[in-house]
């Protein structure tokens, strides 16, 4: 097996008749940065998700850390599903942040990072909420632990959705346009925290449309259009001139749209 | 209409405050299980629910008290009209409230149940600790409503034999006279019962965090 955290083979997703993931391979290095980019609607979220188990593939298979992701092939080489248990294993090693962030509202900043710590790592309460606190700490948030969701800004909830993956230590954090949803004052503080961790060594695959994050923080790049994955380059190679001329034409409509962080 | 009267009254309100909150809050963990086996994606328990909610949604209350007060005996079992009511009540109750609920399940947003399977959480985890609360949260409206018409609902069971608000009034007017000061106290007490179930229900509206409130 290879040294990846996140090997994508032939990769097939179809929605009924129209093919969103058209053949994707891709592998995603242990302890780098992978972004994501490419025009609305090329599939990058259904990509991601797939890397997730929240959508399942057509055809082809992900490996976690050497291990498949809902499917195992049998003998006869018949594609079979996961069991829950296994399926929930594999998923243990992957954190995943939503564009909507998707914290639970009935539930304050400390509620959210340690219900898992609790219900799934079957921690007693202190020793859970003592550990969410640590992870709150780090994203900056431990004076708006009693806060719940509604009570806090757009970014504050990102830093919590962080967190609360954070919390269950895992290999892999995936970002679905993280900033997206976020007032442009206050994406920095979520990209901040994204960026420390990228510095800490965490295998991380982002989608994103923050073109300069992916050029600074990114360690290769894949650009994804219409289901296709065009080219997967370390962001000097993918950005130098002369560039793909449908990334090119990508960064031209992404500055028409008065974008003022590019490269 | 003499003081006496009038606190008779207010001790069988008191059985009907009783009768109905045990109802409803039976009814609403009956309620939360049939939305759990609409969920489940077992078939047979998913036609359970339905047929359940059908039929004691399609039938009279009346009919239905009438019909188990008699059905009881019958098959050879003997409990207080106090029980007969409370299990008549809940699972006409039941009913109503897993259709108000189903709503709210369907209001859950799918990112909130992606983050739980991603946390970690099991199916029935997910159930209890976010589909429920939410969908609560979301429905809380139609619960109190449903908790008033409970309220005034269960005057019907005293065809089961229980003295409770209706019940009483009806029996001091049989040997009083006194119908329309009688009756129109009856129902004052309701009115204010239900006042004060309403205004309850709006503050916890307003209290409770997540969906809606702060
Ligand atoms: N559940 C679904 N059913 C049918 N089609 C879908 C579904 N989800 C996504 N699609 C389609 O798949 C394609 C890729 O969608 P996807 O959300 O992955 O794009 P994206 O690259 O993330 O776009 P954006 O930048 O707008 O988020 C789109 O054409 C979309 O309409
Ligand atoms: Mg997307």
């Amino acid at each position: 097996m290879s040294d990846n955290a996140i090997s994508v083979q032939h990769l097939v997703k179809r929605f009924g008749t129209t093919t969103v993931l058209d053949d994707i391979s891709l592998e995603i290095p242990r302890g780098q940065v992978s972004c994501l980019i490419g025009p609305s609607g090329s599939g990058k979220s259904t990509l991601l998700r797939c890397m997730a188990f929240l959508e399942e593939a057509t055809d082809g298979s992900i490996f976690i850390e050497g291990a498949p992701l809902g499917f195992v092939y049998d003998g006869a080489g018949k594609r079979q599903r996961q069991s829950a248990t296994e399926l929930r294993k594999v998923r243990s090693q992957i954190g995943m942040v939503f564009q909507q962030f998707n914290l639970w509202p009935h539930m304050t900043a400390l509620g959210n990072v340690s219900a898992a710590l609790r219900r799934v790592r079957k921690m007693g309460k202190a020793e859970a909420e003592e550990k969410a606190m640590v992870q709150l700490r780090k994203v900056g948030l431990e004076n708006r632990a009693g806060h719940y969701p509604s009570q806090l800004s757009g970014g504050q909830q990102q830093r919590v959705a962080i967190a609360r993956s954070l919390a269950l230590e895992p290999k892999i954090m995936l970002f679905d346009e993280p900033t997206s949803a976020l007032d442009p004052e206050l994406t920095g503080e979520v990209l901040n925290v994204m960026r420390s961790l990228a510095a800490e060594g965490m295998t991380m695959v982002v989608v994103t449309h923050e073109i300069g994050f992916a050029a600074t923080v990114g360690n290769q790049i894949s650009f994804l259009d219409h289901g296709k994955l065009l080219f997967t380059d370390a962001p000097s190679k993918a950005f130098a001139k002369p560039r793909h001329p449908r990334l090119e034409q990508f960064l031209d409509t992404y500055l028409d749209r008065g974008a003022s962080t590019l490269v | 209409m003499s003081w006496k009267l009038f606190n008779l009254l207010l001790e069988a309100s008191l059985m009907t405050i009783f009768v109905s909150t045990v109802s409803i809050l039976i009814g609403l963990f009956l309620a939360i299980l049939l939305s759990a086996a609409n969920l489940s994606g077992i078939r047979p328990l998913q036609w359970f629910a339905k047929f359940f909610i059908s039929f004691f949604r399609g039938t009279p209350l009346l009919v239905q008290l009438l019909l188990l007060y008699n059905l009881l005996p019958v098959v050879g079992i003997q409990i207080p009209s106090l029980v007969t009511a409370i299990i008549g009540l809940s699972i006409c109750t039941a009913a109503y409230q897993a259709e108000n609920l189903r709503g709210g399940f369907e209001g859950v947003p799918t990112g909130l149940v992606e983050s739980a399977d991603m946390a970690g959480f099991s199916p029935v985890q997910t159930f209890f600790h976010i589909r429920v609360p939410i969908a609560l949260r979301l429905t809380l409206p139609a619960l109190i409503n449903e908790a008033i018409l409970i309220l005034k609902a269960s005057s019907l069971v005293s065809v089961v034999g229980l003295i409770e608000l209706t019940r009483m009034a009806q029996n001091l007017v049989a040997s009083t006279f006194m119908p329309l000061e009688i009756y129109a106290s009856a129902g004052l007490i309701y009115l204010v019962i239900n006042l004060v179930v309403a205004t309850a229900g709006r503050q916890l509206e307003r209290r409770l965090p997540g969906v809606g409130g702060k």
